[in-house]
């Protein structure tokens, strides 16, 4: 552990009450859109704690996505609910007071206050050192193919997972259009400012989502870093009224989205022809097949994100 | 741990303060709030931990870990939010019915 000076203490601190004052004011406020706000500020917050822990890859997916993208989802949903928020803290309330009611609120509270209580022995009682599988990753990384330890982890010692997100990905996609929200049909006002906003930031974002896609193998970034950053261009074009036109909405866009999960179908089979086990690359080109994998993973995960997005905002016509 | 004493005791607080809020809010919007809180607690709690060690450097493998998680409850929020909007447009409430008032 590094020594650390009481500065760095009273920032962690800091930080820690800050995040909970946040979390605090979001679960209670009155205003669901000021809930939704305080939650955004809650996100970024945590991307400065992931700093402090010393976690830049977690920061930048937590700005990305937990800040952004999560705050995109939820204000478009907001916008879309027939009751603004103030009549549920008064539902509350009323519930609140019925007789009765009381007791269970006191069992309720109690409950999770012992709840607290024991996760925090819990965590008192563990011991004190822990190497966890660091030596493991830092004896292997010479066979990775790239240098982030992260993203050595992500695409390649635990491939398995990262395959199984993508599936995740694909599977809320497919989720959201089964739902298949009826599309309120709004007048896109064209707003000037967001317009010229979006074909600024368009370009800009895509060069920022490619660069972090390549500095994750050396660095801080990585696939869903990137493919975040490439989402978040995409909903600002959304939200700047751009829509796609049905024939790109077709087979372009499923074999976009499909492209990530089955890149990864292909490169954990490839090493089986070989006499590997799944997802075994070999050491000599595993950064070439990281590489590719995280290209098609980026354009995957991007396209999905931003697709969750169009449904829960859709607002023009029919559903593609 | 005395460093990490911070930011695991904030997770245990946003964890417990998401379930009260998922447990006493009858607005959905507000459960799906509450729900991302708890998560970020977890995170929390993940990667503190698994800094105790007088290594310099962290281990990667919770971080992987909790990068997938952030993506994953993005998805799951983004699915959530659409089952809120479909029972919001199909009845009208996005909220849970009192069963407290029987």
């Amino acid at each position: 552990m590094e020594t650390l000076t009481e500065l760095q203490w009273i920032f962690d601190v800091l930080t820690g009450c800050g995040l909970l004052w946040l979390a605090w004011s979001c679960l209670s406020s009155r205003n669901l859109h000021r809930a939704v706000v305080q939650f955004v500020s809650f996100g970024l917050l945590m991307s400065l704690a992931w700093v402090r822990l010393e976690a830049p890859d977690i920061a930048l997916a937590e700005a990305a996505i937990g800040a952004g993208l999560t705050g995109a989802l939820l204000m478009a949903s907001l916008a879309r609910l027939p009751l603004s928020g103030s009549a549920d803290i008064r539902a509350l309330k009323s519930a609140e007071r019925i007789a009765g009611a009381r007791l269970l609120q006191l069992l309720r509270n109690s409950l999770l206050f012992a709840f607290a209580l024991f996760i925090i022995y819990a965590i008192f009682f563990l011991p004190p050192e822990f190497s966890g599988l660091r030596e493991e990753v830092a004896t292997e990384i010479e066979n990775a193919g790239v240098r982030n330890p992260v993203t050595a982890v992500l695409l390649n010692f635990r491939g398995y997972d990262t395959f199984l997100e993508l599936l995740v990905l694909l599977g809320a996609l497919f989720g959201v259009r089964i739902v298949g929200m009826q599309p309120v049909r709004t007048s896109m006002t064209s707003e000037p400012v967001l317009n010229i906003l979006a074909s600024l930031l368009t370009p800009i974002l895509i060069l920022v989502a490619a660069y972090l896609l390549w500095i994750g193998t050396d660095g801080a970034g990585g696939a869903f870093q990137a493919g975040a950053v490439l989402g978040a261009g995409g909903v600002l074009l959304l939200l700047a009224g751009w829509r796609p036109a049905r024939a790109l909405m077709a087979s372009p866009f499923r074999s976009l989205v499909l492209l990530g999960p089955l890149a990864f179908v292909f490169v954990a089979v490839l090493p089986l022809l070989s006499g590997r086990a799944l997802l075994q690359y070999p050491p000599d080109s595993a950064g070439t097949l990281i590489v590719l994998l995280e290209i098609a993973a980026t354009l995957s995960i991007g396209l999905t994100l931003c697709a969750l997005f169009l449904n829960v905002s859709a607002d023009d016509g029919e559903q593609p | 741990m005395n460093a990490l004493l911070p930011y695991t005791l904030t997770g245990v607080g946003l964890f417990c303060l998401g379930l009260h809020a998922l447990l006493t809010h009858p607005h959905l919007l507000r459960k799906i709030l509450a729900v991302n809180v708890m998560g970020s607690g977890v995170f929390l709690i993940l990667v503190a931990l698994a800094k105790r060690s007088d290594s310099p450097v962290p281990d990667p493998v919770p971080q992987a870990l909790v990068i997938t998680g952030i993506v994953v409850a993005v998805a799951a929020t983004a699915l959530a939010l659409n089952l809120l909007l479909g029972l919001a447009a199909s009845s009208g409430k996005a909220e849970l019915a009192e069963d407290l008032d029987e």
